[in-house]
């Protein structure tokens, strides 16, 4: 738990923005051939896991077969979810000019349609991060993340509601957009969504028809088997996406924001939020592939369009820029920012008077001017 | 061989189409991985995402091209010999290609006139390229081209071309790389046993820079009706090769060049590709009525980006604003339109749009670029110059 957060001048943000903007125009003008191997490696070995696991499936009537299947394909979802649909959508590799990996035409291998995506994550989620309000990631409607949203008995059950959304996150993605609890109170009419409606149609027709229909009729009378190994596929890509993404921005120390505060943001106290709002992930290359790169989640929200294998490379950099301002770099093994958040979300589940939780000092992220209206800022944790 | 170049100023003189180059049958294999079912199969990222991983230049939808031989036909030329898959639909001759090559991970396109005879019975393109000291893509292919490289295609466009109903006599007139339209219409017109007058009248700076020359002399000595003459505008004088009439060319254009070839001059279709001085040298001198030119111009290479002048050009909507120095997608909503968008800072990608043509300044990096068919994020770009969107 961080209860200081480090007060900065306007002069030492404009400083520390313009060190980061230094580190990010070294990385664009150094793009090139090494990117694009790089991603189109990772294409080759996910559409191989995929082939092959597909293939192992049909074979599925040998226990064997089918385990090795399904992990192929489960392998093949998360690398096509995260170090590559995630990554391209985001735009990172639209200055090759190869279609194929244009961040606007991309599609991916879940229940979500791109566009929305781009619109839900990469505008409002990137824009806005972690302020509570806008920021519809903080919760996604239907966990209670931040002691900012105030407690009613419906989070008693929010253990229950996270993992249920862990199992099927593809399908909470896909309805991220149509703001379900605003649909259901009456915020909004369904009319206005009539559009994202029928484009999630579309997309989850198609991917229900490719995993649940045609693929188990094509392996004839292991037609079950196949079924049951593509539902797993795809609960297993769930729970693994599910898991590094609360990972980046729920565990202690992450910071919350108001709209207030970062109404007039400038450049520097813009990448200061995003850095506090970010938390990071230790582990091995593999680990970091597998997670899609956003095991660096604080030079993603710093840099979400620089190609994300690079940010291992620039992360040395900014967590020393970090020391070098005193402002904390939330890092640490999976199991150690996992069990905060766990914790993070139980805690949560009861009323603030229950836990006895008292609001946390106000620290100065961004300080706003004295003069305007703003909200205590809650450190969670 | 159109590197680096810009086409403007096309004629428009037909009779009618030529006929279009009989069409490769679609066989059982694209048939079945065209199917439905494929795509089904193979959503969200379709059948050539992955027939592309066994093979490059293999695709479904894709108009590509394996390179299958390479060689120079002048020091500072690089011919490529290209077998396009199935999507192929030929091209008529004089038209150009938009050829796509990947340059240290950023793909270029530039236009090519292929060379080759329409009728090339192997199905084969031929694109001769002339390496500019400024161009990046031709310099490239020049150094790096070799065989089993794929390109990226285009189909065929351009109204340059040989009236369906071929004249009798033609004057095909070609200045440095424009040889190679009217190279392939020669050889088209070979091809059928053109029965008339062809004149061709070709002009480079040295003997050293024409390509096809050898080919050009053979075909002078056996084609009965036609005449080759070359131009040397550079101090050595030129002249026909063995067998042809009209020995002794040097200088630019002038129509004593041309009547030494071409004697019926009143009576001939001139086709002419090069520089904007020839064609304008050959328009003045000749019937303006009978010419069908087409002529490159470089791009425009220096840009100030502090140069709120020009136009930007939202070429979808058919609107044109005078660019006011604002960012592009300021201009486009002070223009009416309503581009999508999002974080208006260059983060979000959300407002993503081909730029068309001409120069943009990125305000967060300071980058000036005039890549030609590029994708923009308009909330942090303003134009230098004239822009063209598709928007």
């Amino acid at each position: 738990m961080t209860d200081t957060v480090p007060k900065l001048t306007p002069e030492q943000l404009d400083i520390f923005g313009q060190e980061l903007d230094a580190i990010r125009q070294r990385v664009l003008d150094d793009r090139g051939e090494r990117d694009l191997d790089y991603i189109r490696r990772m294409i080759r070995i996910q559409r191989g896991l995929e082939v092959t696991g597909r293939g192992l499936l049909f074979a599925s009537c040998i226990p064997p077969a089918w385990l090795a299947g399904v992990t192929a394909l489960s392998l093949s979802k998360i690398l096509d979810n995260m170090e590559i649909g995630h990554n391209v959508m985001h735009g990172q590799y639209d200055w090759t000019g190869d279609p194929a990996l244009s961040g606007h035409g991309f599609e991916w291998d879940t229940a979500c349609p791109s566009d929305q995506w781009r619109h839900s994550h990469n505008y409002m989620h990137h824009t806005h991060t972690n302020i509570v309000g806008k920021d519809r990631d903080l919760g996604y409607g239907i966990l209670r993340m931040s002691e900012e949203q105030s407690w009613n008995p419906y989070y008693l059950g929010n253990p229950v509601y996270a993992v249920l959304l862990a199992v099927f996150f593809e399908w909470g993605v896909a309805m991220h957009d149509l703001e379900v609890e605003r649909l259901g109170s009456g915020d909004i009419a369904w009319d206005e969504k009539r559009d994202l409606l029928a484009g999630i149609w579309r997309k989850a027709s198609r991917q229900v028809l490719k995993d649940y229909v045609l693929f188990p009729i094509l392996a004839g009378p292991q037609a079950a088997l196949v079924l049951v190994g593509n539902a797993t596929a795809n609960i297993v890509r769930n729970l693994w996406t599910c898991t590094i993404i609360f990972c980046g921005h729920f565990p202690a120390g992450v910071i919350e924001f108001t709209e207030e505060e970062t109404a007039q943001e400038t450049r520097g106290e813009w990448y200061f939020r995003q850095l506090l709002g970010s938390a990071n992930l230790t582990g091995g290359k593999l680990f970091h592939i597998m997670a899609g790169n956003l095991s660096h989640q604080i030079e993603h929200h710093l840099f979400p369009d620089i190609p994300a294998h690079r940010y291992g490379e620039i992360a040395v950099e900014v967590s020393e820029l970090c020391a070098r301002f005193g402002i904390p770099y939330n890092t640490g093994p999976l199991g150690k920012q996992f069990g905060s958040v766990v914790k993070k979300i139980c805690r949560l589940a009861l009323p603030d008077r229950l836990r006895g939780a008292t609001p946390a000092p106000a620290p100065a992220a961004a300080a706003p001017p004295a003069d305007a209206p703003h909200e205590p800022l809650l450190v969670a944790g | 061989m159109y590197t680096e170049t810009a086409r403007t100023d096309r004629t428009r003189r037909q009779r009618g189409r030529p006929s279009p180059p009989p069409r490769r049958r679609r066989n059982l294999g694209h048939r079945i991985l065209g199917s439905g079912l494929i795509e089904a199969l193979a959503a969200p990222h379709g059948a050539d995402r992955y027939l592309e991983l066994v093979r490059p230049g293999w695709s479904v939808r894709e108009l590509r091209a394996e390179v299958t031989a390479v060689h120079h036909p002048a020091p500072d030329s690089v011919t490529l010999t290209l077998r396009p898959n199935h999507l192929w639909r030929g091209h008529e001759p004089g038209q150009f290609v938009r050829c796509t090559v990947e340059i240290d991970g950023v793909r270029r396109a530039r236009c090519y006139s292929p060379a080759s005879s329409a009728h090339r019975s192997d199905g084969m393109l031929e694109l001769t390229a002339r390496a500019h000291p400024e161009g990046l893509v031709s310099r490239f292919l020049h150094e790096h081209a070799a065989p089993g490289m794929v390109v990226g295609l285009e189909p065929a466009a351009g109204d340059f071309v040989l009236s369906a109903e071929r004249p009798d006599r033609l004057a095909l007139i070609s200045g440095g790389s424009g040889i190679t339209p009217v190279m392939s219409m020669l050889r088209t017109l070979i091809e059928e046993d053109h029965r008339g007058e062809i004149a061709f009248l070709h002009y480079a700076r040295n003997p050293d820079r024409v390509p096809y020359a050898r080919e050009l002399a053979q075909i002078a000595v056996q084609a009965p009706g036609v005449n080759v003459a070359f131009a040397y505008t550079r101090g050595a004088r030129g002249g026909g090769p063995q067998g042809a009439r009209g020995n002794g060319l040097a200088g630019h254009f002038s129509l004593d060049h041309l009547s030494a070839i071409a004697p019926e001059l009143a009576a001939t279709e001139i086709y002419v590709c090069g520089p904007a001085g020839l064609i304008d040298a050959v328009r003045a001198a000749c019937n303006p009525e009978r010419v069908h030119s087409e002529s490159f111009v470089p791009p425009a290479l220096t840009l100030d980006a502090r140069d709120a002048a020009g136009a930007v050009s939202f070429a979808r909507s058919g609107i044109d604003a005078p660019n006011s120095g604002a960012t592009l997608l300021e201009q486009a909503e002070a223009a009416g339109l309503k581009p999508a968008h999002g974080c208006r800072m260059g983060i979000c990608h959300t407002c993503t749009c081909r730029k068309l043509a001409g120069g943009v300044r990125n305000v967060v990096t300071g980058e000036i670029s005039s890549t030609e068919d590029e994708d923009i994020q308009i909330c942090v770009s303003v134009p230098a110059g004239s822009v063209a969107l598709d928007l």
